[in-house]
């Protein structure tokens, strides 16, 4: 094992990370605001890569205009989920929710194939296949600029975190109703949240489409954010920029070292067995609160 | 009317305390499983094999699942996994010519003993986080399965089940295999009728309601958590073992895959959760209304002339699935079996409307 291919693995697997950490980061918003289970989030990305290439294909747009408006339709469709039906669970035990977010995740994926065909849709953002090469290694050019991106949106949704509409978040996420008796408005907020996580979700599913296409398996990256989030903590936005660094990497060193021994495959156990271990040994994750009961 | 409860006096505690009070519940139970018994000789076999078979097999995994999620409150999204290790338990005993009856019990225990390691694990954790767990399991399972080649046959393998007979009779042909699985649900639909009714089943009730209330008044939370994810497990176990030998006959690892999890999870939910007798509305439900769907959409767009695409009319079995959840979450939480319960509320009062609700 040389020296070079473990930096070439680490330093997609930092990048590849850092695109699951933005699906992650949908989730994490939603229950660091509402304490919901976003089990959507998977799908909305698959939604969001459907809807771009329906408004560039089928209505003509230029990609950045398609990539604008689909973000914008995104951000109405989680306001809407939110206000249709989460709204409605209030008080339902948590089996409800997370049922409830796993059959809209099942719906979605019935629907975006269902009405655009099971066909791989391309999606060009126009960046260029050939990689980019720094001394001996190898950089997927793709990957390289989703993973900026990806992080310049973690780091703004951090920095979004810290504005009167990020403070009214933290204070809706510590105790709504005490939100509401100051005269913050608890079911807005967190519909914006959901606007929000559809929309970055919808931001996942263009940068994933671009690399391999739209079709519904941009739904099978959720396994990936979820771990991100449980190792990051539930409620930690920079917790999802550690956690997502370390499952690209940890998935990437997997893929690279262990498929040769073990026949393949080991990519999608990777975030199986980091949920596991981070439940086992810290189950609130790196950073997140500890507050989670116990008996 | 129907549910008649005027003139029934009952001078005995078991006589109140037995599972049917009432004449026409009893009744409608007989009924049912006389038609239950009677099906291979009166029903078509296509019927039998291809419906009834699966529904019984499919409900019975359903209150297996319903006793973890209904009976005690702990959600469970890698059941189909645990269904996996029974049915390749199962397979590999028989196949080392472990008789069946041995085979169904050992690997119940099997799928019990592993489902309770990460049961262990996943009691230190509740709600999302043990459904995260829980979904890590099937992930974890599923790879074990189809890269250990001493347990699937390789990748991408299929596992043929050898002929078995129970109690002497060979199940093979269509008759057998049919009864087996009754004989099987009956057991696992009498377990669960009558678990609510012990101690067991009261001390879940309680960590259902309020865990560490539960606690306090003596109820050891640890303890019986793990005695649900056994007793579950075992269950999941034992179906999945008489799956692979009455209904699948080719064991191949996709077949155990999330989608089964998933498809017993919705089927707790729509038919209602700690319910018995939505266990079996929902498997019929969700096993068979996307199949009734699929074949009036495709009916009506021939009758209309409509041209329908065939990516659009092979996904909507999945959107209507999804579709069933999240419409009985909205709009009936506690699934067709509090809808069937509302019709029957109605009529034990009838003609008078005191319990409308």
């Amino acid at each position: 094992m040389d020296l070079i291919l473990l930096g070439e693995l680490a330093i997609n697997g930092v990048l590849v990370g850092l695109m699951y950490g933005l699906i992650a980061l949908g989730i994490v918003l939603v229950y660091k605001t509402s304490g919901l289970a976003n089990l959507a989030q998977g799908a909305l990305a698959m939604a969001g890569g459907y809807v771009t290439v329906a408004l560039a294909t089928l209505a003509g747009l230029p990609m950045w205009a398609a990539v604008v408006a689909a973000l914008a339709v995104m951000f109405v469709c989680g306001m809407l989920i939110e206000r249709v039906m989460l709204r409605r669970m209030i008080g339902q035990p948590v089996i409800m929710i997370i049922m409830l977010t796993l059959g809209l995740e099942i719906f979605l994926r019935g629907v975006g194939p269902g009405i655009f065909g099971s066909a791989v849709k391309p999606l060009d953002l126009g960046i260029r296949q050939a990689p980019i090469i720094v001394g001996d290694i190898l950089i997927n050019r793709a990957y390289l600029i989703g993973g900026a991106i990806s992080a310049l949106l973690i780091m703004a949704t951090i920095a979004l975190f810290n504005s009167r509409l990020g403070v009214r978040m933290r204070a809706v996420s510590d105790d709504q109703t005490a939100s509401w008796s100051v005269g913050i408005r608890v079911e807005r907020t967190i519909a914006i949240a959901w606007g929000l996580a559809a929309a970055l979700a919808t931001a996942a599913g263009i940068l994933w489409g671009s690399v391999q296409g739209v079709d519904w398996s941009l739904s099978l990256l959720l396994m990936k954010a979820l771990a991100i989030s449980i190792l990051g903590g539930l409620d930690s936005i920079a917790g999802v920029l550690l956690a997502a660094v370390i499952v690209g990497v940890a998935e990437s060193l997997a893929t690279g070292i262990l498929d040769p021994l073990v026949g393949g495959g080991t990519r999608d156990i990777v975030a199986s067995v980091i949920i596991v271990m981070t439940l086992l040994v810290r189950p609130y994750g790196l950073f997140g609160r500890e507050h989670i009961e116990r008996v | 009317m129907l549910y008649r409860q005027a003139g029934i006096r009952h001078r005995r505690y078991a006589a109140e305390r037995q599972l049917w009070p009432l004449t026409f519940d009893r009744m409608l139970v007989g009924a049912v499983a006389l038609f239950l018994l009677a099906a291979p000789f009166t029903l078509d076999r296509l019927y039998v094999s291809g419906y009834l078979l699966p529904w019984l097999l499919w409900s019975s995994a359903a209150l297996g699942l319903n006793l973890l999620m209904g009976g005690a409150g702990q959600i469970h999204l890698g059941y189909g996994a645990v269904m996996a290790i029974g049915a390749y338990s199962s397979v590999h005993l028989v196949r080392n010519g472990v008789p069946f009856e041995l085979a169904l019990i050992l690997s119940g225990s099997m799928s019990a003993a592993i489902g309770i390691i990460f049961g262990a694990a996943a009691l230190r954790v509740k709600g999302l986080y043990l459904a995260m767990s829980t979904l890590a399991m099937q992930y974890i399972v599923d790879f074990t399965i189809s890269h250990a080649p001493g347990i699937s046959g390789g990748t991408q393998a299929s596992l043929q089940v050898p002929r078995v007979s129970v109690l002497g009779i060979p199940v093979t042909g269509e008759v057998a295999p049919y009864y087996v699985a009754l004989a099987l649900c009956a057991i696992v639909t009498l377990f669960m009728l009558n678990v609510g009714r012990t101690s067991f089943g009261r001390a879940l009730a309680a960590i259902r309601e309020k865990d560490y209330a539960a606690e306090i008044i003596g109820v050891s939370t640890f303890k019986y958590k793990l005695l649900a994810f056994w007793t579950s497990s075992f269950i999941g176990g034992a179906v999945g073992a008489v799956l692979a030998v009455c209904y699948l006959r080719i064991v191949t690892p996709d077949q155990f895959h999330l989608d089964l999890s998933i498809q017993l999870v919705a089927m707790v939910i729509v038919g209602g959760l700690g319910s018995v007798l939505g266990s079996f509305f929902g498997a019929a439900l969700i096993l068979f209304a996307p199949i009734f769907f699929n074949h009036a959409i495709g009916m009506l767009a021939a009758g209309l002339g409509l041209s329908i695409s065939t990516d659009l009319r092979s996904h909507i079995p999945l959107m209507l699935y999804g579709g069933l959840i999240i419409l009985f979450l909205l709009v009936e939480p506690l699934g067709l079996a509090k809808m069937y319960d509302n019709v029957r509320k109605y009529f034990l009062v009838w003609p008078f409307r005191h319990v409308r609700k």
